[in-house]
Formats: structure tokens, sequence, C-alpha cells
């Protein structure tokens, strides 16, 4: 299987700007196209290790990023992220063209994939079984999930996304990079130095933004899913001893069913799926404030002492 | 002439299903989405039997949307009973169109069929009525401007639509199947005295099939915007294969078509479904119709029909595309309002109704 890093940074480019460039994430694939530099410089940057998918096969989505057009060609450039004619953002500044892409893919995944129960979550495996850290924005989730996966052993599934299969009740790995905001971008470049990080952007939405590259090791397991371990609701509070609290089944229950992007949609499956997955997974508060007592906690937790 | 679009093509010959390669699924997915498509295009492989032909990859997503499909068919059922529930007391039947009443009819183009809002019909005299009961029931006009209510109120064939506080479902209120203000005039009352109960129960109702297809052609080709008109060509296409094996169809719908002065949607109807999908409309029918148009303008409406009713994919569309949409979108607005009337609402809209936050 042809990686993209066997592309020369120039060939990513020709490939994004004519023709697009079919990239391989766990069970997707991707038509990316884009004439704009930013994006070419980050795919070849964080997606090195990925596959590429054939060229004129089949693609389960179909997306470019271009710059807006009009007198925007001339004044504050923007940029406009397409789903194959239907563009569900409204443009941003150029300079996000990157961060937009992710949102982007993110947004195809849990707009159209009714195959498992998605919700929002980073998820991350150890010995077969994986932790769920469901969240909202600003917990700190993403730098919990960033730190396990780069200096915890931990296998990375997903940042963004949880997917349980509505068959088998398991995770299905989604490995793309980590996306880290504000303070945690510095945090993170401190404790994770051999780390690969794409280039700050500043001012969207979220404040700055930053990705961290998918560990190799993650990115070739892709296509293995992983049983359901725990579920771990994060939450970063200065100056706690990093806790564990138990969270009842139900109440875990509900507080997922509301960071669900398809649980109505799925009916009865959805239901069905999350009841087995709280079931099987104890679920947990977690407060912390220093990431290495959460990850030593974490390894206590995966060695079966919590 | 062009082959047709994968979608098209699908429709139109569905034992080629089980034909199509990977590359060509590709498309024809990207053109089923576009087309809002994909959850039929499901029912249509599993009817025909070749649900496992179908590659692995393109399967899934023929999976992921036989799941809105069947998401789409609880909520348009558990709406009818809340509907019914709401207009209980008034002592109409209540009569589907359109998406609903083939939902609930069972009718050929139901599995798999997608639409956003319940269109209901009412006699004229009864709308305040109903609107009381529905709003008691919590649906809420959303449409507060002044103009608007009035353009819908003196001049529309509706109520401005409603939709419920709390599930945010849509309903359309119809009196009649054309504006006020149109030419045509087909007689409500005609339609209604018409409509047949789904099953034994009486009080739901659904047009005749001759009506059926006549309210499906009125609404396709006196519509300016073509986003849906795949979809809404199929519908006709269907229900045409599916009345058109019960005795006496036929020969009906062409007297009933003049009886409701709709020859011409009706024409229109059987032609492009006939030339796209290749529905079996016999000889003596497309031949004898009154609606036919003189051959020039017939000439100009192939030109923009054959180009707006295919999906608005970059697939699917050419140099000339966007013209004729343009086109028919006037020629919709023209139909459904005299021209001096058309020009004020124009000028209304584009220049004195507030501006809402999406419009920005």
């Amino acid at each position: 299987m042809t990686l993209l890093s066997s592309l020369s940074r120039d060939e990513v480019g020709r490939r994004l700007h004519h023709g697009g460039l079919r990239l391989q994430t766990g069970e997707f694939t991707f038509r990316i196209q884009s004439g704009i530099p930013s994006v070419a410089e980050g795919i070849s940057l964080l997606y090195a290790d990925y596959p590429l998918a054939p060229q004129d096969q089949f693609a389960d989505f179909h997306v470019s990023l271009q710059s807006a057009g009009g007198v925007r060609r001339w004044w504050r450039r923007q940029v406009l992220f397409d789903n194959d004619g239907h563009a569900p953002f409204k443009p941003l500044p150029l300079a996000q063209a990157f961060p937009m892409l992710e949102w982007g893919l993110n947004f195809c995944v849990s707009n159209r994939v009714n195959g498992y129960l998605i919700f929002h979550a980073a998820v991350v495996e150890k010995g077969g079984r994986t932790a769920i850290l469901p969240a909202p924005s600003g917990s700190g989730k993403s730098t919990l999930c960033a730190a396990l996966v780069s200096r915890g052993g931990w296998r990375l599934l997903s940042d963004e996304l949880a997917l349980v299969r509505l068959d088998t009740g398991e995770l299905t790995p989604l490995p793309r990079p980590v996306s880290l905001k504000n303070a945690s971008i510095g945090i993170m470049r401190g404790y994770a130095p051999d780390a690969v990080f794409s280039r700050e952007v500043h001012d969207t939405v979220k404040g700055s933004v930053a990705h961290m590259k998918a560990p190799a090791a993650s990115v070739a397991r892709a296509r293995e899913p992983a049983r359901p371990g725990w579920i771990v609701f994060p939450q970063y509070q200065v100056g706690t001893v990093a806790t564990l609290t138990p969270v009842a089944p139900a109440e875990a229950f509900m507080r997922l069913a509301g960071n669900a992007f398809n649980y109505d949609l799925l009916g009865a499956a959805g239901f069905d799926t999350l009841g087995r997955l709280t079931d099987a997974a104890p679920a947990h508060e977690f407060t912390y404030s220093s990431l290495d007592e959460a990850l030593a906690l974490f390894s206590r937790l995966a060695a079966g002492e919590l | 002439m062009k082959p047709l679009p994968l979608i098209v093509q699908a429709f139109r010959d569905p034992p080629r299903i089980a034909a199509f390669s990977l590359a060509e699924w590709d498309l024809l997915l990207r053109q089923a989405a576009v087309a809002n498509l994909g959850a039929a295009l499901f029912y249509l492989a599993e009817q025909e039997g070749v649900l496992a032909a179908v590659p692995a990859q393109a399967r899934a997503h023929l999976d992921w949307s036989r799941v809105r499909g069947e998401r789409h068919r609880q909520a348009v059922r558990f709406e009818v009973r809340e509907i019914r529930r709401a207009l209980a007391g008034l002592g109409l039947p209540l009569i589907l169109m359109k998406g609903a009443a083939y939902a609930a009819a069972a009718r050929a183009p139901a599995p798999g069929r997608l639409f956003s809002d319940i269109d209901i019909m009412v006699p004229k005299e009864r709308l305040g009525d109903v609107e009381a009961a529905l709003m008691l029931h919590g649906w809420a006009s959303g449409h507060t401007d002044a103009y608007d209510q009035r353009y819908y109120r003196e001049w529309m064939h509706e109520l401005p639509p409603m939709q419920h506080i709390k599930r945010q479902s849509l309903i359309d209120v119809h009196h009649a199947i054309l504006p006020e203000t149109a030419a045509d005039r087909p007689d409500p009352h005609k339609l209604r005295a018409a409509t047949v109960a789904v099953g034994d129960d009486e009080g739901l109702r659904v047009f005749a099939p001759a009506d059926m297809v006549l309210h499906s052609a009125v609404h396709l080709f006196y519509d300016g915007e073509f986003g849906k008109g795949l979809r809404d060509l199929i519908d006709i296409h269907r229900l045409l294969l599916e009345f058109g094996r019960e005795p006496g169809f036929w020969a009906a719908l062409p007297r009933r078509a003049a009886e409701l002065e709709l020859a011409r949607p009706l024409f229109y109807a059987l032609r492009y479904s006939a030339r796209l999908l290749g529905t079996p409309v016999p000889d003596e029918v497309m031949a004898g119709q009154a609606g036919r148009p003189p051959a020039p303008l017939l000439a100009l409406m192939d030109a923009l029909f054959l180009r707006a009713l295919l999906p608005m994919h970059a697939s699917c569309t050419g140099r000339l595309s966007g013209t004729a949409r343009f086109l028919l979108y006037l020629r919709g607005n023209w139909l459904r309002m005299p021209p001096l009337l058309l020009a004020r609402h124009l000028f209304h809209k584009a220049f004195i109704s507030p501006r809402t936050q999406q419009d920005a």
C-alpha cells in the first residue's frame, strides 16, 4: 500500500490541485482537492503515514477547499469548504484553511455515516480496551488525549469522533491529527517535544489552533477496532489532584446521548448501542491538573488496578 | 444527446444497478446525494434484489441512507397521527398530499422518499378552524412579516407554513393546488370529492389515482425551483407504473386533466417522464394530448426541462444548465402570478421585506 510519504511535497500539491488526492483515514477515503498552499503543507506534514487510495476508483467523500471568488480574491481572502457541490459552512479567512479541512472531514463523517453511533469524544486504546473521553470543547479532552498517545503508550483511535459499531459495539478507529487549542498548544509542545505540530493558526472561532500529528503506529493500526473499556469524562481544573469519581451508567447514558450526532436518527438501534456501551464500560468523572498524574492514573486504569 | 446520468439510468432501468462498476458507484452515490435520492436508491436496489451485487464500499453508503429513510418513515407516521389528533374535533377528514400521501397509502414512490413538510388539504372556508386547531397543538407560523402573511393569505393556495414549536416538524395547509393568482384554477371541490380512503380508514384520505398524478405534475411543472426536480419526476414515473396497471387508468387520466384544466402539466409530466425515465405511456395517450404546446414552445421547453430536471451535480450540468434553471424560475413565478402583481411582489421582496439574519 502506497503511503503519502512516498510523494514529494510538490507532487502532493499537484495532486491536490489537479484531480484530487485520495487519502485513506481509517475506513473512509477522502478525495481532497485544493489549490491552497497551506492545505498542501498541512497534509504533507500531518498525513505522511496515511495510505493513498487508488485514483479514479472510489472515495466516500469528495471535498474541496478553494479560495472564494469575486472581490474576495483581492480583499481579505477567504476559503470555502465544499462537499461535492454542497457548502455546509460559511467561508473562513484563508489562513484558517487547514483547520477548516479538519472540521470539514469531521462533518462529512458525523453527518453521513450511520453505521455507527457517533459522539463527540476522544478515543484511545491500551490492551485491547478503549477509554472514551467525551467532552464539550474546553474540558481538556484533546490535551489529555494528546498526552496519552504521545507519552502514555495509548493508541489513538480518534481525537474527535467516537464511532461505536451498531452490530458489534466495538469502537472503530478514525485516527487523524489531534486538534489543540490556545494554551494546550504550548503545553503539548513542551510535553511531547518529539511530536510533529502544524503551524499555529490564530483568531479562529476556537481561538488559536494547531494540530498534532497522529502517532505512526496508531495510523498503521487504523483498521483494527477495539472493545469498549472505560468512559471517562475529563475536566481540567487548576490545582486539583487527579481524581476518578464513578458515574452511574444511567447518567453516563444521558450525557453521551446529549453528545451524540446521530442518536435521534438511529432510533432504537442508537438506544440499544448506547445501552450496551454504558453497560460494558464503567464511567467516571476525571478531574486533573497535571498530565503526569493523569497518565499515571490511566496506566493503573488499564492495568485493572482501579 | 449525452448519455443519461447514472442516477437516471438506475431508476430508468433498475437491473442496471447490478452492473455498475466501483468507479460508477462513486459517481452514482454523489448524484443520488445531491438529488436527495440516496435512501430511495437503497430501496430500489432492495426491491430489485441486487443489494448483494453492490460493491462493499458503495453498499455501506446505501445502508447509511437506509437509516435516514427508516427514521423518516417513522417520523412521518408519528406526525400524521399528531396532526390527526389536533384536527380531531373539526369533523373533517385528513387529506394528505404528495410525500405524506405516498407514505400513508404505501404508493410506489414512498420507499426512501424524503420530504421536509407534510402537505394537507382542507376546504377554504375551514382554514381558520384548522389553523386555530393546529396552533392549539403547538404549530405556529414562522412568517411574522405582515407582507408575507398577506402574500400567503390573499394570493396563495396555502397558509404560511406552520412549524411545531417542539419537534420542528412543518405542515403546509392547502385549500387548493394552485395559487389564487394563477391563470389555471383546478377546482378544489372536485379534488376533495374524489379522494379515497387509506385502507378502511375513512378519516384519512389521499387524492384519487389520476388526481395524485396530476397534482404531482402541477407541483413539478408549475414550480420554478428544480433542486428536487428529478425526485419529483421519479414520483410521477412510479405512480404511472403503479396506476398504469389498473384497468381504465390511462383512459381516465387525460379526461380528468381536461376537467381540471391541467392538460398542459400532464403533457409535460408524461413527456419528460417517458423521455428521461422510460415510462411506458400508451401511444394513444401520448399522441392525442390536448396539452401539447405549439412546436416552437415545445422545442424551448425540451431544452429547458431536459436540463433542469437532472441533478444539480457537476457531472450532470452543462454550459446552459444555469440559464435553463433561471428561465424556468422566471416561468414558475410568471405562472403563479399575473405580471403586474409579480413585479410588485418581487419589488417588495427585493427592497422592502426586512432581511433576516440568514439572508444577510
